[in-house]
């Protein structure tokens, strides 16, 4: 399990083993969402906003 | 067998997906489309897979990649000619009239003021203003219940076609107005179809008259009635086909009506409820049309050549 800081408010956030680049992780404090950009080392970005076109 | 996964967000159902062909052993390169520069005159790079599973969750960036893939022989699942239909609720509607499905009845407008008189008409406004029943208002390429309208009167009718004008973009100047359907017992279903089965159906429940799971809606699992599969599997024939999420309204009398299909499913809220294990089946339909064993059908006028492009500078 590793860890990473958020962003935004800098709270700790933990990924699972089997975390992989462009999934999102909820920061647990501030509810930011973060997107994975590399896991070895994890580091993350704030994941961008929803689009218009965005959907299923 | 080599996969591509093209996404631009990671949801659970992505992630679903990649362990699902990570357990058979299947090789996934999952590419971010972001990242992604399409190269016209050399498609060599997309040779290499055997089918490419597209789960962008921007219509627009899928549309365009489905649609370079599928003139280069590239398989896809979805295909080109799926994004391209359910991505467009008008397009929808199209290939549903086309192909005899029934659907709540529409009309396009493409002014304000046109829409106007239109909502008039199929409201049936009376002298002070209300609507006899409501119509509803939709962006024509959206999703998860975003932007929708709910419309009982001409002053609420006047207001949002203001605001679209005002505020809305491009897509929002062609006015797609539908019936309100009353719905029996206040819910609706949605239904999995993969290849030809209709392989799940939930019933979503909500308090609202949008009753997206994606926006808190109620899922349970219901039974795939040989009704509910016939009018699935044809919904899901008329919109090109693959894996697909189709949206059915029950009306009071008890009709059903295709309201929408889906061509990137979300299904994370169905999988516990049913029981069935979706991403599995995705996943054998994705293989069977990389393997050649399930055909799907091209939207383009195929290149020679699996990527006929190559070299051709
Ligand atoms: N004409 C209608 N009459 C009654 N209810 C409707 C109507 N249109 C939509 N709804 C309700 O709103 C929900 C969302 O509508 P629709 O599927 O058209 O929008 P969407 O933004 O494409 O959502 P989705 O994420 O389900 O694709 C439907 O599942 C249904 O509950
Ligand atoms: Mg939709
Ligand atoms: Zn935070």
């Amino acid at each position: 399990m590793a860890t990473v800081e958020c962003t935004e408010c800098g709270a700790e956030i933990e990924a699972a083993d089997n975390v992989i680049n462009g999934e999102i992780l909820p920061c647990p404090s501030c509810g930011a969402e973060m997107e994975v950009t590399s896991t070895k080392p994890l580091k993350v970005e704030l994941a961008p906003e929803v689009r218009e076109d965005w959907g299923e | 067998m080599k996969v591509a996964m093209l996404y631009a967000r990671v949801r659970v159902e992505e992630k679903l997906l990649f362990e699902e062909l990570q357990r058979r052993g299947v090789e996934c390169e999952m590419i971010d489309v972001r990242e992604v520069s399409f190269d016209l005159h050399d498609m060599t790079r997309w040779a290499q897979y055997d089918v490419v599973i597209e789960r962008c969750i921007s219509h627009s960036q899928a549309e365009a990649a489905l649609s370079i893939l599928d003139m280069f022989g590239v398989k896809c699942v979805n295909t080109y000619r799926a994004a391209h239909i359910c991505g467009s609720k008008l397009n929808t509607t199209l290939e549903l009239i086309r192909h005899g499905v029934p659907s709540p009845n529409v009309r396009i407008a493409s002014t304000p003021e046109a829409a106007l008189e239109t909502m008039a008409a199929m409201g049936g406004q009376r002298p002070d203003g209300r609507y006899e029943r409501p119509v509803v208002l939709k962006p024509a390429v959206g999703s998860w219940g975003r932007l929708l309208a709910k419309v009982n009167d001409r002053d609420a009718a006047e207001a949002i076609l203001e605001h679209k004008d005002t505020l809305g973009s491009y897509h929002h100047s062609i006015f797609y107005i539908q019936e309100f359907v009353n719905k029996k017992a206040g819910r609706d279903i949605r239904t999995f179809v993969v290849g030809d089965e209709t392989i799940a159906a939930i019933s979503r429940t909500s308090e609202h008259w949008i009753t997206n799971t994606a926006r808190g809606g109620k899922a349970e699992a219901v039974r795939v009635t040989p009704e509910l599969d016939r009018i699935s599997v044809a919904a899901a024939k008329a919109c090109g086909g693959g894996v697909l999420a189709i949206d059915l309204l029950e009306r009071d009398d008890g009709e059903i009506v295709v309201n929408e299909v889906n061509y990137t499913m979300e299904f994370k809220n169905s999988i516990a409820p049913t029981g069935v294990d979706i991403p599995a089946k995705v996943v054998d339909y994705a293989l069977g049309v990389g393997s050649g064993q399930i055909a799907i059908s091209t939207y383009h006028m195929p290149v020679s050549g699996p990527v006929a492009g190559a070299g051709a500078r």
